[in-house]
């Protein structure tokens, strides 16, 4: 009966209202057999930080075009870290220059996606790197509590 | 998904109204983890008290814009609101897009709301499985109204009538004539009527039909639930002590936040009319029934489907197939089967 399912939250956060790239992503998450919570354009980081506590989110995607990228995602990783949500994995996509990828990185976002990424090439790092972290967080609790009947 | 966790400082974190551990929860019993049946044991005695109101309604007719409008009229009463809000889950991949929160942007940034999205996860009456537990971890948190919003339905997905206190269901100008209007199925299920949109031409025309729907039948029936049966029962004659319940015809235009407001107050008379005439105390027994029942159903299916020699299961499938055997017959050589067998374990 048990039944875990990887969930992501797709958001565009700043003002560009280009979506159509973040919804081609929700999309094929959606098709992978992901929970997609889709939450759409003008996002401000506290309004996706806000969300993804309260959808208990494995994963945050971040479609952003308007090359404010450098002022929003390192607030939206800080956020996260100040509620308590260290674990879930940041993703970026969109138009970001090769120097800020490092940047973002340093910052804490796991992945930079750029243009022209297969979105099963983005479905396969998600299953990938939630399935390592959920391996980490289990060697740290041995004592796990068994399946019950 | 389930990291690490234990019982006790989830459980302080959800009574104490934690965001975080709430989440957690939530998502534990979404999943039926090994933690979420000690959890909502330890979470029953302090629920209750919630006044549960379910949306439901066609897709697209605006429920997810009206839910935000009533959370706002909710805070403005100081009242905290919590909203589950339900989307299909593919039946193809088992993902799901859930894009509820698109329409509740204004709703971000007030700690006395908490929203959460569920996929159906194969369900088909238009709600989880897992939503009415989910209910249960927001009701102990301290949430006094949770609004759940249904997935867009179509005619005959009535499940929220079994778990909410009121039903509201929306409809919009253009979907249906009379007919369609005393057709059987959700909008018998309303305590609430609304049409949204209500600035489209054909608004009077829908509120006209759906009201005399109301008309024809006698106006004083009511759905119960018994013994997990959705009946609708002849209310007895109004009277000073036992008024009936009106079902009111509302128009709203969501999106410019009009007849949010006489919405909100149709809700909370409804709430009162419950409290007084003595409905709560009835269909809250009716949940309860629902929730033990459906239990114990979800349990001895489990295990009879465990028991079905699965070989013979397929052989009989095939034939029925061919056409050498009916479906009945195929049902009754394999419940014979189980029923001479002894229990496991006995």
């Amino acid at each position: 009966m048990a039944e875990e399912k990887i969930r992501v939250l797709i958001a565009k956060p700043g003002l560009d209202g280009h979506d159509r790239g973040a919804k081609v992503v929700a999309r094929a998450l959606r098709d992978a057999g992901f929970e997609v919570i889709y939450t759409g354009i003008r996002q401000t980081p506290q309004m996706i930080a806000e969300a993804a506590l309260q959808e208990d989110v494995d994963v945050v995607g971040l479609s952003i075009l308007s090359g404010a990228h450098m002022a929003l995602i390192p607030k939206v990783v800080e956020l996260l870290r100040a509620q308590g949500q260290e674990d879930v994995l940041v993703l970026v996509g969109g138009i970001i220059p090769d120097e800020d990828v490092a940047k973002l990185r340093a910052a804490g976002v796991h992945r930079v996606f750029g243009p022209g990424t297969s979105t099963r090439e983005i479905a396969a790092y998600i299953r990938r790197a939630v399935a390592e972290r959920e391996q980490a967080s289990h060697a740290q609790q041995p004592d796990d509590p068994g399946q019950e009947g | 998904m389930a990291r690490g966790m234990e019982l006790d400082p989830l459980l302080q974190g959800v009574l104490r109204g934690d965001r975080r551990a709430l989440a957690r929860a939530i998502t534990l019993v979404e999943n039926g983890a090994p933690l979420a049946t000690p959890l909502l044991r330890a979470l029953f005695p302090r629920t209750g008290r919630a006044h549960l109101i379910g949306i439901t309604g066609p897709p697209g007719t605006g429920k997810s814009t009206l839910v935000s409008g009533l959370a706002r009229a909710y805070r403005g009463q100081g009242l905290p609101v919590a909203v589950v809000a339900v989307d299909p889950t593919s039946p193809f991949s088992g993902g799901a897009l859930l894009g509820d929160r698109v329409r509740m942007g204004k709703l971000s940034g007030d700690p006395g709301i908490f929203i959460r999205s569920m996929a159906s996860r194969g369900s088909l009456g238009g709600l989880a499985a897992a939503t009415s537990d989910v209910i249960l971890v927001l009701e102990a948190a301290g949430f006094p109204r949770i609004l759940v919003e249904t997935v867009g339905v179509g005619q005959a997905e009535v499940e929220i009538a079994r778990t909410a206190h009121t039903t509201v269901v929306v409809e919009a100008p253009g979907l249906g004539d009379e007919v369609q209007a005393i057709k059987a199925g959700v909008l018998e299920i309303a305590d609430i009527l609304v049409v949204n949109k209500a600035d489209r031409p054909s608004a009077s025309r829908a509120v006209a039909a759906l009201e005399t729907m109301l008309h024809m039948g006698q106006g004083r029936a009511h759905p119960v639930w018994h013994h997990g049966q959705l009946m609708s029962l002849e209310a007895p004659a109004p009277s000073e002590t036992d008024p009936a319940w009106e079902v009111p015809v509302l128009r709203t235009i969501a999106t410019a936040g009009e007849g949010v407001e006489a919405l909100h107050r149709a809700l909370e008379r409804h709430r009162e009319w419950l409290w007084e005439t003595g409905h709560r105390e009835r269909r809250e027994q009716a949940r309860m029934a629902r929730a033990v029942e459906s239990r114990v159903l979800a349990v001895l299916g489990r295990q009879l489907r465990q028991r079905l020699p699965g070989g013979d299961l397929a052989a009989l499938v095939a034939r029925v197939s061919r056409r050498e055997l009916d479906p009945h017959t195929a049902a009754e050589t394999l419940l014979q089967g189980l029923t001479r067998e002894p229990p496991p374990g006995a």
